[in-house]
């Protein structure tokens, strides 16, 4: 039930945003600076949540070693969307090493 | 405007929803990723349902169902809500000129499908014809057909993540990442876009004991200062070329 308020509450908001230049008209204008920051939104707030993740996925401090496999499988994932950017293969990949190591290396 | 006149508003609609084919094969699996992850997490399948319902924004549903699985306060995911999807304000700006002329319904109404690939494929279509003079339903198709995709391709994924419940225990949850990887990747075109990324990233990470994941929020307000300061830079030198070639 608390869920429903959090996912009507995300709801409302995002509706908000994308209706109200359609309904309050062209009144509203948006300086150029704006335009330019939103431009860099999706891949900061992307970044900021996946680090913390990889570094540390066990909460506390950062793992930084070959034996760390959401790491390892991340390095591996940025590797092969740089050279193919083809988003399924990257996570297709990427997940497999993830999984191959934690059964082979890790464990 | 009389509707009666317009026998090709079917054909418009399906146009519309013809040219969003390929955008709903390139959702496809992040709906199947989403339902499978919040299928293992701590939403109940009909709430995970409701929130593809309502919500209808793929990266800020799996951004909360991270910070659900994190115990982040309701007022920071509602503020991330915010920011991931501020961008959005910028196509409904955009595509304004051309559903300005529209009766009010439709204008409450297109709105709440204007996502990035429904943007995206509508403004090429529209760009071509003159403003106030479009009619809805090209729209409208493309909307209606990414909005039942995503549905479909919720409860997919709802019933593949609960067909193996065991995916959780071995940190399913790196399929976010490697999604997150996948969406990020593509969009670092420029150095500028790697800065913030980077800024973003590391004091994320450093500031990752802030209470209520404030630090995410801190962090991704220094990456978006970042690439807009560097981008203020290009511009500047691009101005100082444009004028030094006008000297010429």
């Amino acid at each position: 039930m608390k869920y429903f308020l959090l996912i009507l509450g995300m709801a409302v908001i995002t509706y908000a945003i994308r209706s109200a230049v359609f309904v309050f008209g062209e009144r509203l204008r948006f300086p150029p600076l704006m335009r330019t920051a939103l431009n860099f939104v999706p891949v900061t707030v992307l970044t900021a949540i996946i680090v913390p993740m990889t570094l540390a996925p066990h909460g506390g401090g950062a793992e930084l070693t070959w034996r760390n496999s959401q790491l390892v499988a991340a390095l591996v994932a940025l590797g092969v969307c740089a050279v193919t950017r083809k988003p399924l293969l990257t996570i297709a990949v990427s997940l497999a090493v993830f999984f191959l190591w934690q059964l082979v290396v890790v464990a | 405007m009389n509707s009666t006149q317009q026998p090709g508003n079917l054909a418009e609609f399906g146009a519309g929803a013809r040219d969003t084919i390929p955008m709903l094969v390139g959702a496809a699996p992040f709906g199947v990723i989403f339902g499978t992850l919040a299928a293992t997490g701590p939403l109940h399948a009909w709430t995970v349902q409701f929130m593809s319902l309502a919500v209808f924004a793929g990266s800020a549903q799996f951004i909360a169902l991270g910070l659900i699985a994190g115990h982040t306060s309701f007022a920071v995911i509602w503020a991330t809500t915010f920011i991931v999807n501020l961008r959005h304000i910028l196509y409904s700006a955009t595509l304004a000129p051309y559903v300005a002329h529209l009766p009010a319904r439709w204008r409450w109404t297109l709105g709440a499908f204007m996502t990035d690939e429904v943007f995206a494929v509508s403004y090429a279509h529209y760009k071509r014809r003159t403003p106030g003079e479009t009619g809805p339903y090209y729209c409208l198709g493309s909307g209606v057909s990414m909005y039942v995709n995503w549905q479909i391709w919720t409860v997919i994924g709802l019933l593949f993540g609960s067909a193996f419940p065991g995916l959780q225990s071995k940190g399913l949850d790196f399929a976010m990442v490697a999604t997150f990887i996948a969406i990020i990747v593509p969009q670092l075109v420029a150095l500028r876009f790697i800065a913030a990324a980077l800024a973003a990233g590391v004091l994320s990470f450093a500031w990752n004991g802030w209470p209520y994941k404030l630090g995410l929020l801190a962090a991704v307000a220094v990456g978006v200062a970042v690439g807009t300061l560097l981008s203020m830079r290009v511009e500047g030198r691009a101005t100082e070329i444009e004028r030094s070639e006008r000297a010429r």
